[in-house]
């Protein structure tokens, strides 16, 4: 199994993505999207990626959930700052924390929350003290900003990945 | 080809409501970008295009177009999540690119690249 489709999860991704793209369930699509599927995920194996472990795919829903409310959330929350400049004095600038975890897909994705959400910024991850460099637009506090990210994706990411 | 007057009036103010309001997220985005101060603050701006507006705005196509075709579609889901799963590469870039050049020209406004730079000039 492990010889013929050396990325499963990578092959059933395309896969998928094929059938979505298509618009068809029918033999002919699988068969072509297969193909395609096995044929990529055959090319990654020469970049030689390392390998990722899921230790439990449970908390992923919870995961999603926290992301999407928190992405309409700092919406709303960046909107009202670029549409009323004027309301309060807003600081800016950069956190820096350290963080327990150690996966680097893991890491990757806890880059892409962070940067997809309006208002924060991942800017820089240092691996030799595992510590990173937020850039938040609307500053308050510092010390809840570490906790929260720590506590909504870090935990659930240690969960996922480690 | 258009097939916009096919649709019945309820759907129709479904698809306007989505779009309209995508559109208006992203546009609130960058407006931001015209007019927050300096550079770091103005990469955050765009994201609300790229999340929300996006999102909204498939939102809209996708019922405007399951109501056209009687059966539901959801690959336009695959836009949304390319966009966002992809711009945050492309920020991130920027982001690290504008922090090498102030890094470089010895602005003091800036984090320095790691804590033990940052207590070594603490202790000068």
């Amino acid at each position: 199994m492990k010889r013929f489709i050396p990325h499963p999860l990578l092959a059933f991704s395309l896969l998928l993505m094929w059938l979505l793209l298509n618009q068809s369930v029918s033999p002919g699509q699988i068969v072509l999207g297969g193909a395609v599927a096995l044929l990529a995920s055959g090319a990654m194996t020469a970049l030689k990626p390392e390998k990722v472990q899921l230790r439990s795919v449970r908390p992923i829903p919870r995961l999603l959930a926290s992301v999407i409310v928190d992405i309409v959330r700092s919406n709303i929350a960046v909107a009202r700052i670029v549409l009323f400049p004027a309301q309060k004095d807003r600081v800016s600038g950069f956190v820096r924390m350290p963080i327990d975890l150690r996966n680097q897909y893991g890491v990757a994705v806890l880059a892409c929350i962070i940067t997809a959400t309006p208002g924060t910024m991942w800017v820089q991850f240092d691996r030799k003290s595992n510590s990173l460099l937020v850039h938040v637009l609307d500053l308050i506090d510092e010390q809840e900003w570490i906790a929260l990210i720590k506590r909504r994706y870090e935990a659930l990411l240690m969960e996922i990945f480690e | 080809m258009i097939q916009a007057p096919d649709l019945p009036a309820w759907a129709a103010f479904i698809v306007a409501f989505l779009i309209v309001t995508g559109a208006a997220i992203t546009l609130i985005g960058s407006f931001g970008l015209l007019r927050l101060g300096s550079f770091y603050e103005r990469v955050h701006s765009p994201t609300l295009g790229t999340t929300l507006g996006t999102a909204f705005i498939v939102l809209g196509s996708m019922t405007c177009f399951s109501v056209l075709q009687s059966r539901p579609l959801v690959h336009e889901l695959l836009i949304l999540a390319f966009v966002t799963i992809t711009t945050p590469v492309t920020l991130m870039l920027l982001a690290r690119a504008a922090l090498y050049r102030d890094r470089t020209e010895g602005r003091e406004d800036v984090p320095l690249i790691d804590e033990n730079d940052e207590q070594a000039l603490a202790e000068i």
